[in-house]
């Protein structure tokens, strides 16, 4: 790229002000990673709408903004972040609080669970299990095009690792909170690296929570291994005020016979960008990725997805659902690639949305790339109003036109939680939708802050 | 119960109801009958309130209020029922929480409290058996996946949780093998009471045998062509709409 943009040059200057300050705090192996990325940043740059994955999307609302600090917390921020307690009821799981993307100082830093599992800080684990690291870390985060992910790991130094050992099932999913609070308007990166390993079953359900109203931006990157025959699911539930953005960038690499499944619920935000990377590594592998995005006022909310068939007899479905309303706008983009050697190959995708408004706005695009014979593949895209037929359906047996729409949407939405493994938490999302769709926040009633 | 007077509608400009003139007492059974595009499903689309439908004349008049300026879930909650010809899909929306919603603001309307979880529930069990529809339908969502006879089957259901005053069942027959059609005949026989009417809109004779009208009307090109005892139900059985067609044709010429 020729003569950086005002706003990469921003982040190029955030990150020489920093990196001594980051490094000295990460662990070797983490830093070594850190040059080459950010040479390979300064020639990508913060994307832009010409970018074909960024085409709907203009980050520079929250990119070209003056974040004071790169924030890190003291302990005493800690202390009240671990004080925020998810309020789904029945939901019995490992807790883990992040803080602007930090793994809090005054808890031991990594636990152990039965059958060997360890959940933790990735900047610990990094001195911890070197050989894990070693093996797993930066292995899936690649893009050829994306200069986020290598701002990423420039820069990030904590997050969640999680290590599942060979043939352990764990019974409890992990839930991860991550909560970003700040007196100052605040950018902030984290990491996290889940390993399942060969016959291994685990769930995490990572949500995202603000607690103070300042302008915050978050670019989060996740990677995930999913050995042999191993099972994975991940559900994310976004919930953060209209000052918030939140990109995320997920890889699930998958070995032969695994499932996988990714669920992004994005509830409230005032940017969101999710790329879900799904790499099918082995015969008879699965992978589903559902998404469902509720907007209003002038939410931005945009999926992308990429799903690579790289070895035969492999299954992928995508369905992401949206309903847009006031002058929301929303982006989706499903593309499934199919190499030459990936026969037999099932791939799916629907993108199904509703907007309320005149003004709401969406745009789809599916993209496929299907280089073997023996494929099927089929995808699908509506943008369209509830449905006039099943709303007087409704209304002939006496329930109001606003309960019915709202009853219309809910099922529309229904169709997307319904995919969730977790229980308590697909009953608690039936509720948060509908709240949200009656138009009360759907904020959890412990969070602390009224971003109405 | 129910008054309709020289009704005359339109859909997107054609004309379609041309003066209906009709009076249905409490405890009534009328069949309206007539060959395909006479106006039947117009005619119930008007009584339930659809939209699309425009009253360019005439009045309606249900327990002596105007019907026309109601909302159709107004009209509902005044104890009119629609038995759809083409049920409507609903992913997403579980049968359950469907009826619960209709039946406690049918309940809200009148004044009184919701029901309880139990209570429902209760009521559920006792329809679905009064209906014989199949237990595990009311666990889906609503109609998806249903066969024809399953959907229409549904509606005599619904029906019957609601308790409507005046039901209008819009060619509930159709699609159905006779053991289905049996069963929602026994509904609706179930269902009838003295203070309650029903207008039974068929393209055959056959439900007939098993629903036995009061009244019979032939609808015919936007207009009542005839209207007699149960025995007229038989002769168009034998005869076929002709005649009638003939009949009317007749009559304009002379």
């Amino acid at each position: 790229m020729n003569g950086k943009s005002e706003v990469t040059e921003r982040y190029i200057e955030l990150y020489k002000e920093n990196i001594e300050k980051v490094s000295s705090i990460s662990s070797p192996y983490i830093n070594s990673f850190r040059s080459k990325a950010f040479e390979r940043f300064k020639e990508l740059g913060i994307p832009t709408k010409k970018d074909e994955a960024y085409k709907y999307t203009n980050l520079n609302i929250f990119f070209d903004h003056d974040y004071k600090s790169y924030f890190m917390p003291v302990t005493s921020d800690f202390v009240k972040a671990e004080e925020f307690r998810c309020d789904v009821a029945d939901l019995d799981a490992h807790g883990i609080v992040l803080l602007n993307g930090f793994y809090p100082t005054i808890n031991e830093k990594l636990r152990e669970l039965p059958g060997g599992i360890w959940i933790g800080s990735l900047n610990e684990a990094a001195v911890r299990f070197s050989g894990l690291i070693e093996k797993h870390y930066g292995k899936y985060a690649k893009s050829e095009t994306d200069g986020l992910i290598d701002l990423n790991t420039a820069m990030a130094s904590d997050g969640v690792f999680v290590y599942v050992p060979e043939g352990v099932t764990m019974a409890k999913p992990v839930q991860v909170v991550n909560l970003v609070q700040s007196e100052e308007d605040m950018f902030n990166q984290h990491r996290n690296l889940i390993i399942v390993e060969k016959n291994a079953e685990f769930s995490i359900i990572i949500c995202d929570h603000t607690l103070s109203p300042q302008k915050f931006l978050t670019n989060a990157v996740t990677e995930v291994y999913v050995g042999e025959n191993a099972h994975f699911d991940l559900i994310r539930v976004q919930n953060e005020h209209n000052a918030a953005c939140k990109i995320t960038h997920t890889f699930i690499h998958q070995e032969r016979n695994s499932v996988a499944s990714s669920n992004n619920m994005t509830l409230h935000g005032g940017l969101i960008r999710n790329s879900t990377y799904h790499y099918l590594g082995g015969e008879g592998a699965e992978s589903y990725s559902y998404g469902l995005y509720l907007a209003d006022k002038w939410q931005h909310i945009d999926n992308f997805v990429n799903v690579d068939h790289a070895f035969p007899h492999c299954t992928s479905n995508q369905l992401f659902k949206g309903v847009l309303d006031d002058m929301s706008t929303g982006a989706f983009n499903g593309r499934i690639l199919v190499r030459p050697d990936a026969q037999g190959t099932l791939a799916y995708q629907r993108n199904n949305n509703i907007l309320l408004t005149d003004d709401a706005k969406m745009d789809t695009k599916p993209q496929l790339e299907i280089y073997a014979d023996d494929v099927k593949c089929s995808h699908g895209a509506t943008i369209g109003q509830l449905d006039g037929d099943a709303l007087f359906y409704l209304q002939s047996r006496g329930i109001n036109k606003r309960e019915a729409r709202l009853m219309l949407m809910f099922g529309f939405a229904h169709e997307v939680i319904q995919n969730i493994k977790v229980e308590p938490l697909r009953e608690r999302m039936d509720n948060l939708v509908m709240q949200r769709l009656r138009g009360e926040l759907s904020r959890c009633a412990s969070c602390m802050v009224k971003c109405g | 119960m129910l008054i309709i007077n020289n009704l005359k509608a339109s859909i997107g400009g054609k004309s379609i109801l041309k003066g209906i003139t009709l009076d249905i007492k409490p405890g009534e059974i009328h069949a309206i009958m007539g060959p395909n595009g006479s106006g039947k499903s117009t005619l119930a689309a008007v009584l339930a309130g659809r939209e699309f439908v425009e009253v360019t004349e005439g009045t309606v008049t249900y327990l002596g209020k105007d019907l026309l300026v109601m909302s159709a879930e107004d009209r509902a909650k005044e104890g009119i029922f629609l038995g759809f010809q083409y049920p409507i899909e609903i992913p997403g929306v579980s049968m359950v929480n469907f009826m619960k919603t209709a039946v406690n603001e049918h309940r809200k309307h009148k004044g009184l409290e919701p029901l309880s979880a139990s209570d429902f529930l209760k009521m559920m069990r006792e329809k679905k058996e009064m209906v014989e529809i199949d237990s595990k339908l009311a666990n889906r969502s609503v109609n998806e996946g249903y066969s024809g006879g399953e959907k229409k089957k549904n509606e005599i259901f619904q029906m019957a949780m609601l308790e409507p005053r005046l039901a209008i069942l819009d060619e509930t027959d159709s699609g159905l093998d006779i053991d289905a059609l049996r069963i929602v005949a026994n509904g609706v026989n179930k269902l009838k009471r003295p203070d309650n009417s029903f207008i039974v809109i068929t393209h055959y004779q056959r439900l007939l045998d098993y629903i036995v009208p009061d009244v019979v009307h032939v609808l015919y090109d936007g207009r009542i062509v005839k209207t007699a005892g149960k025995e007229l139900a038989l002769e168009l059985e034998e005869k076929g709409y002709d005649w009638i067609k003939k009949e009317v044709e007749n009559n304009i010429l002379a």
